[in-house]
């Protein structure tokens, strides 16, 4: 089982914050984004066009990015700490 | 009154002491002659706004490591001799603390150069976002001028 975990903005377009779905042994990111984009398009859509980062067990993480069982993948709007 | 605790990287609800933070940093070194602040603090307006309210979340665990990162890159980078980093979560009000970042060097020109870049670096890498109440509701900030 892989854990997906949703930030900010995101967790309301996902309607969760986080969910545990089995992706099989090993995966990847595009492949991710793919079966996401079944039942949420516009995550799917925005992991494809770059508009969030996905992260892998807290480091940030390409479309190659392999996706093992057990992982933390992190979807992360653009981010807005500090202050301007 | 907040208490200065050993990391020099935190993520925390409490508000901190700045006295209190630059105390700690020149206890790292007797070579320290220049520190340089940088105090983040909420503001009222935003785009013509009227904000009531700041909320900050952030993803534990990547956030503090990536605030390490930096802090070990700035201190690398910039030749400077300590820094820490402190950036709090939750609701914060109007004019209260946000983020502190205290950079330490044998001279003022590097610890101005590594404060600089570190506030520009956390908005960029480190993974907190702000949402601001007004009076037409809530929204999350997502860009970082």
């Amino acid at each position: 089982m892989v854990t997906l975990k949703y930030f900010a903005s995101l967790k309301s377009i996902a309607g969760k914050e986080q969910e545990r779905l089995d992706l099989g042994n090993e995966t990847t990111v595009q492949k991710l984004s793919e079966t996401l984009a079944k039942t949420a398009p516009q995550i799917g859509e925005m992991i494809q066009g770059k508009k969030i980062i996905v992260s892998v067990n807290q480091d940030v993480a390409t479309l190659d990015t392999v996706i093992h069982d057990g992982d933390e993948v992190a979807f992360l709007p653009p981010f807005s700490g500090g202050s301007q | 009154m907040s208490t200065v605790m050993e990391s020099k990287v935190r993520i925390q609800r409490e508000d901190f002491s700045v006295t209190d933070e630059i105390e700690a940093i020149k206890k790292s070194s007797a070579n320290i002659g220049g520190i340089v602040v940088f105090l983040g603090t909420g503001r009222e307006l935003s785009k013509g706004e009227n904000i009531t309210k700041l909320n900050f979340e952030h993803y534990p665990k990547m956030a503090e490591k990536k605030l390490e990162e930096l802090r070990v890159k700035a201190i690398d980078d910039y030749k400077i001799i300590d820094m820490s980093i402190i950036h709090r979560i939750g609701e914060i009000d109007i004019g209260e603390n946000i983020v502190l970042i205290v950079a330490a060097g044998e001279h003022r020109k590097e610890a101005f150069a590594a404060c600089e870049w570190a506030i520009a670096e956390l908005k960029r890498t480190t993974p907190i976002w702000k949402r601001e109440t007004t009076s037409k509701g809530e929204v999350w900030v997502q860009d970082t001028p």
